[in-house]
């Protein structure tokens, strides 16, 4: 049966000239699908390459320098401070201005709207105006014909600055009282007399370094100028709707005037959540004052200099535990080296405070969280926004209770797992309802034969005298939904077409992680159409307004509802239709396999579509989700400021030199949760990708400022991210499971960020190593554990 | 601006560029100029391998394929060369390419910004490898991946992709009609860089580099070494290259201008590795990768050594030469030719000298070389039966990464004395250096633990340090000594005591 054959009444609906004339003036030909043939299973739940991947290896994906450029693009370098700190006496741009192919400078004062920028805080000048605050902070642009010509004539401004005394500790800012935003405590219970009463009790310092994003595709931002004051920005950035916000905020004007759109980034990993905003106003303003479109892409070293990072952290704690090691009590000070600014410091502290407890009962318990400033680049999100820095405390605690009891570090662990009905509330109140961790640890303990190889790995050390081996298994719990309950909600746009393609458009970004991939895989089966029928058009602001950055690992939980709402209209009014086509509810209307299915036909898609289209029916919707059940107080952080938490296991061996320090991961099992997969092999790359990066941030990568504050660390050639050498042959992956308990968009979990924290499990094992070596159950290993701090931690007293 | 134009192979096809400054890229000028932006530029200085392609050339009649980092190599150092992109290698139907397809089967592209540079390094293998009936194993895979950098998939799939290759349907470059077109990119007179026709009394005349009097836009490449010599002679203030992976960070990273290069990578004389009785001698224009694989061919051990240098597209643009005319204090092929009491040849139109390696360096990246003057030469003595050598490096990862510290013991017992010691040392100095007063601590005692433990003191007391961000200079000093503690356990036959190719799989074998 074909449309043509549909007998169209009043009851289904049509124009005055009838449906059926309607069809034959708008619609060609039923068309079949140019697209590869296709699956007739539906598209979630498979291991489905991502939907640019064909592109990317032929070189055929455009990233935001690639975009061929309007004529007349003019290319900008930011003009960078050589001093930490100090007064901003003068700028002398002559020698600049007089280089070939200089068009122009642009400073604060070329700022049409408010010199800071448009972030929650407002504490952070667009272009630095009377003082710098750190090395490689932006004091202007310089603009030229070519990107060699600007980046040559930006060194050649010089910069009159009287030099203050720079704060370039932790420890010291915090001696200082020096703060981007007023300290937070969290408490629960009476610790100082849990601390008392502790049968045992230990304390200790911790320090971890920050991290460089390293995102392949540096910054990049391209302005062009449209008619009446106007402007499109192609901006590679996590959040398209900040960039359009700050963008128009410096330039004077309403949102309405500033469209900003980005097809993919060349990774992002947080860094591209705020920074990448920088970029866009940068360009902008630039593009303004010269009134021609201007790009502005910054080099590698320039990167590292100008954009913030992994918030290094500090920690003073003391902590109670009895004979099992169960913790009674802990008294925590957490200082997390923000930089000269705040940005997301508040929350990525408060997250460091959520995930303290990661997979652990903490009955009583006080952590006191200071955000310090200093004068280094303004630390950033980054993949686990500062959950990294919360699970590693506690992990490095309980492998020190554990050494220092002498028990076995996993029956410490699971000694103080979060219980089932009791000792199940978190120490921000919210009550632990889907704890899957004891069953996922003692899965991962068999599989992975942890307590056979720990005593292989002890026997082995004995007898070697220089390598020695280490073992550890940690869990993740982490929160997913933002903790600014008001992100947690998305828009997303899918269009049908009258052939009967679908593109689907939402809020969210691709960075790599899939994000579009899955939202594909879940409006092609909403829709019942084969996959290859559904594209995803670019990110941009103009199509869902107002979306949240994509990040906290929540892109495809609230991006693939609203597309699955979205589709779900489109497909009600196509069911409606075909209920009134073939006189049955529209309940039992059907959409599988390219087919729509009632009790008394079978039509194909775009059929149905067609024929809904010459009846004038909505081929098109919106839709949009907000993330039900969350809610929290931000002035005492309780509540429940997660939806759910995605759980996990690592286990990891690791060897040491003990000559040299250098070390070597050996071996990798994970099982992870990530509810009913949509796409196995995206979750899989996630966790996978996540951990790796997890292990760089703990091993080769280290960031060093030099006593001037200049970070010394500044490209690949010195910042060391893992390479093909560091992944272990022994890499295995598996997938708890059970889906999520929680109504979640396929009953999945997210998946982005809780890996890299599973890298934990390497540093452990390091410590344990360490510890072997060493033979006095002491392991005084900070993060990263490069290949000197590990020689360090041997040789320490 | 005169420069001379660029004739390369691209997709089967002759292409010619005129007025390319000689210093810009070739990734400027394929992405600027040409618009093909499937290469990416992720670092500018050759580290993450994002911008990889790849360069053929004529050897001995067949084409010899090698993947290199677009973002430091000249745009001029391809002439003469077939190019490959990554948007050169899928069939005109959209068929992808086995090194491409595999990618997306594995789902090695998360991203996709390295995905471009991954296909290359991938394609070279191919080339290399598959093409030759020689499998890819895990380990090789590695090992030629190491030059490119993934933030998103952690490698495992990318490692997969390697191995995976070799089982799709074979692709074959059109080698003959490759090797014909580059037949066609040779200029009118061999060795010159003439624009203009020569005058028979011009040929006549001994070899006069092209554009003689010219102040800027000279870029020569002299394909012999009395051209290359009376090149130097005439323009003593061109910069010389020479596989430019340092020269390209000054140009991208220093923002230097180069108005004349002079390259010695064409001269035919000096890419040859030549075999004597009790030495070889490596040309200066000797890529790493083939000066490295002749080190290897004699002293097995150095194989991880050599593969701990860069990542391949820099060894496969870089020259041995190059790394050590360049003389940085953490190049790591000079501690190593210093144990071996490697010697330079230095030649100019009108002679030669040799010198010790060592003594070639007078300070922080300066030389001896007058401005006449090039290194032509490396004489590396061949192994004796006795010696015993070890080569050690230790950075914060262990590819691709900078030494903190290097050192390489090249030891010779005689009645459990020793006879003869080098000891060249990196990272622990303003240049390479030998370690001479532990060498004489050395000369003549009896090898034992405590003369170990003595002379590791001596070599921690011997050089001073520096603290940066690679370590810090107690760490530096520490480690040098341990790492004669470890050269002296190796002596003794200890194994696996290094975890450079430490691996579980060997241990529970």
């Amino acid at each position: 049966m074909t449309a043509r054959e549909t007998e169209f009444t009043s009851t289904t609906g049509g124009g005055p000239g009838g449906p059926a004339d309607a069809g034959e003036r708008n619609l060609a030909p039923a068309t079949r699908s140019p697209h590869a043939p296709a699956s007739p299973l539906p598209a979630i739940g498979r291991a489905r390459p991502h939907e640019s991947a064909r592109a990317q290896v032929a070189g055929a994906a455009t990233y935001v320098d690639d975009i061929p450029e309007v004529k007349g693009t003019l290319h900008a370098a930011p003009i960078l401070s050589t001093v930490a700190h100090g007064l901003l006496r003068g700028i002398d741009t002559r020698a600049a201005e007089a280089l070939p192919g200089v068009r122009g400078i642009v400073l604060a004062r070329d700022i049409p709207g408010d010199p800071l920028l448009a972030t929650f805080v407002h504490d952070e000048p667009i272009f630095a105006i009377d003082k710098v605050q750190h090395i490689g902070q932006v004091v202007g642009l310089v603009v030229a014909d070519s990107v060699m010509q600007a980046r040559r004539a930006a060194r050649q401004v010089k910069l009159q600055i009287d030099p203050l005394s720079p704060v370039l500790d932790v420890r010291q800012a915090h001696a200082a009282q020096s703060y981007v935003l007023p300290p937070v405590v969290v408490r629960r219970g009476e610790p100082e007399a849990a601390l008392a009463a502790a049968k045992h009790r230990l304390s200790g310092q911790l320090e971890v370094g920050g991290q460089e994003h390293f995102y392949l595709e540096g910054q990049v931002a391209y302005a062009l100028p449209l008619e009446q004051d106007q402007w499109w920005i192609h901006s590679s950035t996590q959040h398209p709707g900040e960039v359009q916000h700050w963008v128009a905020h410096a330039l004077g004007l309403e949102n309405n005037a500033v469209t900003v759109e980005c097809r993919r980034m060349g990774g992002g990993f947080g860094g591209k959540e705020t920074q990448a905003g920088h970029m866009a106003v940068w360009a902008a303003l630039a593009a303004r004052k010269l009134r021609r479109p201007v790009k502005l892409r910054l080099d590698r070293d320039d990167d590292f200099l100008v954009t913030g990072k992994r918030h290094p952290f500090a920690y003073d704690w003391e902590a109670g535990f009895d004979d099992d090691g169960r913790l009674t009590a802990l008294k925590l000070t957490m200082l997390a080296n923000c930089g000269f600014s705040a940005d997301l410091s508040g929350p990525v502290a408060d997250r460091a405070i959520f995930h303290t407890d990661n997979a652990y009962y903490l009955s009583d318990v006080e952590i006191a969280s200071y955000r310090c400033r200093t004068n280094t680049q303004s630390h950033t999100a980054f993949r686990g926004f500062g959950g990294p820095q919360g699970v590693i405390l506690i992990e490095a605690i309980l492998g020190d209770v554990a050494r220092h009891l002498g028990r076995d570090a996993l029956d410490v662990r699971k000694a103080n797992l979060y219980g089932v009905g009791e000792r199940d509330v978190t120490h921000y109140r919210m009550k632990v309802e889907d704890n899957i961790l004891e069953p996922l640890i003692s899965q991962l303990e068999k599989s992975s034969g942890y307590r056979a190889r720990r005593e292989q790995i002890a026997a082995w050390n004995a007898s070697s005298p220089v390598i020695k081996r280490g073992i550890a298994i940690t869990p993740i719990k982490f929160g997913i939904s933002f903790t600014a309950t008001f992100f947690n909600q998305a828009g997303a746009l899918v269009h049908v077409f009258t052939d009967g393609s679908v593109q689907v458009n939402h809020g969210g970004t691709e960075m790599g992680q899939g994000l579009h991939t899955k939202v594909m895989q879940v409006v092609a089966d909403e829709l019942g159409v084969p996959f290859e029928r559904v594209r995803c058009t670019p990110t941009e602001t103009g199509k869902v307004p107002n979306a949240s950055a994509t990040a906290a690992s929540s892109g495809t939980d609230l991006n693939g509802r609203a597309a699955q709402f979205a589709a779900r209209n489109v497909r009600d009014n196509l069911a409606a239709f075909v209920a009134g086509l073939d006189g049955c509810g529209a309940g039992a209307v059907s959409f599988r396999s390219g087919q729509v299915i009632s009790p008394k036909s079978v039509r194909s898609f775009d059929e149905v579509v067609k024929a809904a289209y010459a009846n004038r029916i909505q081929l098109w919707s919106d839709g949009f989700y907000r993330t039900p059940k969350i809610h929290y107080d931000k002035v005492t952080l309780t509540g429940r400021p997660f939806y759910y938490f995605s759980y996990g296991a690592a286990c990891s061996e690791v060897a040491i030199d003990t000559l040299t320090g250098e070390s070597r991961l050996l071996k990798v099992d994970i099982l992870h949760d990530v509810g009913t997969s949509l796409n196995p092999a995206i979750d899989i790359g996630q966790i996978e990708g996540g951990f790796i990066q997890g292990v760089g941030w703990l091993t080769t990568e280290q960031l060093v400022w030099n006593d001037k504050g200049l970070l010394a660390t500044h490209a690949p050639s010195t910042y060391k991210i893992p390479a093909t050498g560091d992944v272990p042959e022994h890499f295995e992956i598996a997938l708890w499971h059970e889906g999520n308990r929680e109504d979640n968009v396929g009953g999945s979990k997210a998946v982005g960020e809780p890996p890299f924290m599973l890298a934990i499990s390497a540093w452990e094992a390091l410590r344990d190593a360490v510890a072997q070596a060493r033979g006095d159950r002491r392991a005084p290993l900070v993060a990263p554990a490069t290949a000197e701090n590990v020689l360090k931690a041997l040789m320490s007293t | 601006m005169h420069p001379k134009t660029i004739r390369f192979i691209r997709r089967g096809e002759l292409v010619a560029l005129g007025n390319v400054p000689p210093d810009r890229t070739l990734l400027e000028v394929l992405r600027e100029d040409l618009g093909a932006t499937g290469t990416k530029e992720g670092c500018g200085e050759g580290d993450c391998g994002a911008c990889t392609v790849v360069l053929g050339e004529e050897v001995d009649g067949k084409l010899r394929y090698r993947a290199v980092n677009s973002c430091i190599q000249l745009a001029h150092s391809v002439d003469g060369r077939a190019l490959w992109t990554v948007e050169d290698l899928a069939a005109d139907d959209g068929t992808l390419h086995p090194a491409q397809e595999a990618m997306v089967q594995c789902h090695g592209s998360q991203c996709g910004f390295c995905t471009p540079g991954f296909v290359m390094s991938l394609f070279g293998m191919y080339q290399n490898h598959v093409c030759q009936g020689r499998p890819i194993s895990r380990e090789l895979a590695q090992e030629e991946l190491s030059g490119n950098l993934c933030r998103c998939t952690g490698y495992r799939p990318i490692l997969d992709a390697a191995r995976k290759m070799a089982e799709l349907p074979k692709v074959a470059v059109d080698e003959a009609s490759t090797l014909r077109l580059l037949s066609q990119t040779r200029h009118p007179r061999e060795g010159g860089d003439p624009v203009l026709p020569l005058t028979a009394d011009e040929r006549r005349k001994p070899w006069i580099p092209a554009f003689a009097g010219m102040t800027e836009g000279v870029y020569l490449s002299p394909e012999t070494l009395q051209e290359l010599l009376a090149a130097r002679a005439a323009y003593p203030q061109a910069q010389l290259v020479a596989g430019c992976t340092d020269v390209g960070l000054w140009v991208n990273k220093q923002h230097q201008r180069f108005p004349q290069i002079l390259d010695v990578t064409r001269a035919r004389e000096l890419r040859r590795i030549e075999d004597y009785e009790n030495h070889i001698a490596i040309g200066a224009a000797v890529t790493l990768t083939d000066a490295f694989a002749a080190l290897v061919a004699q002293r097995p051990q150095l194989k991880v050594f050599a593969n701990r240098f860069a990542g391949l597209p820099v060894r496969n643009a870089g020259t041995l030469g190059g790394n050590v005319a360049n003389g940085s204090p953490i190049g790591d092929s000079m501690p190593l030719l210093i144990a071996l009491g490697a010697q330079v040849v230095l030649m100019k139109q009108d002679g030669h000298r040799h010198l010790p390696l060592e003594a070639f360096y007078t300070g922080y990246r300066r030389n001896v070389l007058g401005p006449d003057e090039l290194l032509a030469w490396i004489l590396v003595p061949k192994p004796r039966p006795d010696e015993f050598l070890r080569a050690y490096k230790v950075s914060k990862r262990f590819d691709d990464d900078i030494s903190a510290v290097c050192l390489v013991v090249r030891l010779e017992l005689e009645g459990g004395r020793v006879r003869d010691i080098g000891i060249g040392a990196g990272g622990v100095a303003a240049t390479p250096v030998r370690a001479t007063q532990t060498e004489a601590f050395l000369a003549g005692r009896a090898w034992n633990a405590d003369t170990a433990q003595q002379a590791a003191d001596v070599l921690r007391a011997e050089f001073q340090p520096i603290s940066d961000m690679r370590a810090s200079a107690d760490y530096r000093r520490t480690v040098l000594g341990n790492l004669m503690q470890r050269f002296w356990l190796e002596t003794q036959g200890a194994a696996a005591i290094n975890l450079e190719q430490f691996t579980l799989r060997e241990l529970t074998a």
